[in-house]
């Protein structure tokens, strides 16, 4: 009996589909696709390293998108949720787009197709959650720096919002969990790494890498925040649910600093 | 900038223009093509949410609060002791655009207290949308407040640089209209209404032969009105809703419950619970109406004047149509499928979609996000397990009741504990 092998990808969606394009291509019996870095091979099966080919995952892209093109968006998605074994449900899902001719994505009586399309559906609520949620502070070299912490790897789904939104203005948006960022420097868009220091991921105290009219601004907004509450309709319960506390930390509404004196 | 003078200003100008509940940033189509500042299309986002559980998506302010009339529901009416403010032209333009630049917002919601006329005020709006969008090259979204009396041609202009426009009609009937607003005609709200309707016609015609055509209004126009102030019926506001609908082409029609901010013998007195539950019906209603096929007289007519306080409308009209269920999932047409109580237009997308495939079962069910506890007596499916019996209306009532934990649960309870 021929063994399964395990393939192992660089983590990006290009290795994933580069992976996928080789079972396929090789007639591999592919057991699973995992991240190299995360390394849980199984005992029995042999392992292999699957160089990133965009050329190849371009080719996998184009045939799920042929066959349905809502279906490679709902892929891309889901697999930026990270969670733990999306790759191997991410493969039998494409499988099936491919041997089958009716469309698959609508099968929400599956059990596999329902949680591939609520994972995307969860991803698309965090990016549409990160559009709303990033708080730009003006740096004193006049840059728009953000920093964020999504629940699920959305940056290369809302760098498109913002570029068409802050299309004149040079800003930063910048994953502290993941580690990189968006930098866009009024043409360009480019990923960047960055080793930042403590005072711009701590937004409670603005030290002098700010402008000076930025804690003018964020006390105006906090002014602004809480003035437009109306007291006799409270509803802490309903606020938490649409802005989970898990947000507040770099929301300048929520920072104390930024409240109104004696509110 | 005099930052303390803004900040002052900004505190009494927010207040006062809390009460107008649309925050809407939605339904524009303002592409940001000549590498400006923002961009309107798609849908709306709320960038934050107070702790009154509203949406935070326009800057909501008043130019002034400063106001010659003198309207009995109103903060702002001209014999309320309060601190007054005014903001200067540039003042509310470089809020709104460092606001933008940081993505506190979407944009700009202006409304103001009528000073001197109607129309001197209207100018001073037009004059800060039309200083964002020629003179910053803004793209964000803009709504202004069309001041009851103001003329044709301002109208006409204010929705070159706007995206929506709105006109409150606050009181639902004309009756209550001159108790509360004697200084205001039921005709000064119809008429800015009017032109701005016309216009948005026009431009649409237009449209179709000239693509360069302008935009104007593309979000269109929205109405508030205020609930409880005047002992109005729910049918009253909701028949005057389907009226500003039809009549006016309006994308909204919001409903305010009336919060008791003056001392005054023609209304609730202060300190007055908010009749938020009622509210709550109202929209639901509302969207029925929207989105589920309803018409307005399946939910209320002479014979039943007001919504169910305890029960959504939905359930109440099924449990007095009791006679069209059960329906099978797996065959019922859309708009049907729609009129279930615990189905929303999303499971309806997804039931569709599914039974495609399969014959869908109580399994099926459970796993698309519907509420199947009310649900589950009103339809049948490939199981074999039944729900649906002949019940009567209010016996099967008492069961949902009993069966389900609604966010108003307790609110309902105490509101039937102030009555007794």
């Amino acid at each position: 009996m021929e063994q399964a092998t395990i393939l192992l990808y660089d983590g990006s969606f290009n290795g994933f589909l580069t992976a996928v394009f080789k079972t396929y291509s090789d007639k591999i019996i592919t057991a699973d696709i995992q991240r190299a870095d995360h390394g849980q091979h199984g005992l029995f099966s042999d392992a292999v390293y699957i160089v990133t080919d965009t050329a190849l995952a371009q080719r996998v892209w184009n045939g799920i998108r042929k066959k349905n093109g809502q279906a490679i968006k709902e892929i891309y998605f889901a697999f930026l949720s990270e969670q733990e074994g999306i790759e191997r449900l991410l493969l039998s899902y494409i499988q099936r787009i491919f041997s089958e001719v009716r469309a698959v994505r609508t099968d929400l009586g599956n059990e596999m197709v329902l949680r591939i399309e609520q994972l995307a559906r969860k991803v698309g609520r965090e990016k549409h959650r990160m559009e709303a949620f990033v708080r730009f502070q003006l740096t004193a070299d006049g840059i728009y720096f953000a920093n964020i912490e999504p629940d699920f790897n959305v940056l290369p789904l809302i760098s498109r919002h913002f570029r068409s939104r802050y299309a004149d203005q040079e800003w930063i948006i910048y994953d502290l969990k993941r580690n990189y960022g968006l930098h866009y420097d009024g043409n360009r868009l480019s990923l960047v790494n960055m080793d930042l220091p403590k005072s711009y991921t701590n937004s409670l105290k603005l030290g002098d890498e700010f402008h000076e009219d930025e804690s003018a601004y964020q006390q105006l907004w906090g002014t602004y925040f809480q003035k437009t509450n109306i007291r006799s309709r409270i509803n802490k319960k309903l606020h938490e649910q649409h802005v989970p506390r898990r947000y507040w930390k770099y929301l300048s509404e929520k920072n104390p600093a930024n409240a109104l004196p004696g509110a | 900038m005099d930052y303390n003078r803004i900040r002052e200003k900004l505190s009494i100008l927010a207040d006062a223009a809390k009460y107008d509940v649309s925050c809407a940033s939605s339904g524009s189509n303002r592409k940001n093509t000549s590498k400006g500042l923002g961009d309107s299309t798609g849908m709306g986002i709320c960038h934050s949410y107070t702790e009154d559980g509203r949406c935070v998506s326009l800057l909501k302010i008043l130019l002034t609060n400063h106001c010659i009339f003198d309207c009995a529901y109103c903060v702002t009416r001209k014999s309320n002791d309060i601190p007054r403010a005014a903001f200067k032209i540039q003042e509310v333009v470089d809020l709104t655009i460092n606001f933008y630049r940081r993505n506190y917002i979407e944009g700009l919601f202006l409304s103001s207290g009528i000073f001197k006329s109607a129309d001197h005020t209207m100018e001073r709006l037009i004059a800060v949308a039309k200083k964002l969008r020629l003179e910053e090259n803004f793209n964000g979204y803009i709504h202004l407040k069309s001041i009851p009396g103001a003329s044709d041609e301002l109208m006409y202009e204010a929705g070159l640089y706007a995206d929506r426009l709105s006109v409150n009609i606050e009181i639902p009937t004309i009756s209550g209209l001159k108790l509360l607003a004697p200084d205001k005609r039921h005709e000064d709200f119809t008429q800015p209404m009017n032109k701005v309707k016309n216009e948005i016609i026009r431009y649409r015609d237009e449209l179709k032969v000239n693509r360069h055509t302008p935009k104007y209004a593309p979000a269109g126009q929205s109405t508030q009105m205020i609930v409880g102030a005047t002992g109005e019926s729910d049918r009253d506001i909701m028949y005057s809703a389907t009226h500003y609908y039809r009549n006016y082409g309006m994308k909204r029609v919001y409903y305010s419950g009336y919060i008791p901010v003056a001392s005054d013998t023609r209304l609730p007195a202060l300190g007055s619970q908010v009749p938020v539950l009622r509210e709550n019906r109202l929209y639901q209603a509302d969207w029925l109406l929207r989105f589920y096929g309803f018409s307005v007289k399946e939910l209320l007519d002479e014979q039943k004047p007001f919504l169910d306080t305890d029960i959504d409308p939905k359930l109440s009209w099924a449990l007095r149509n009791l006679q069209l269920f059960p329906v099978d999932i797996n065959t019922a047409d859309k708009q049907l499928l729609a009129r279930v109580p615990g189905i929303g237009i999303k499971s309806v997308h997804t039931i569709l979609k599914a039974r495609r495939h399969r014959a869908l079962t109580w399994d099926h069910l459970s796993r698309f996000q519907l509420a199947l506890n009310r649900a589950k007596y009103f339809i049948t499916c490939a199981s074999p397990d039944v729900y649906h019996r002949d019940r009567e209306a209010g016996n099967l009532k008492a069961l949902i009741l009993q069966q389900s934990h609604g966010k108003y649960r307790h609110l309902h309870s105490n509101q039937l504990s102030l009555f007794n």
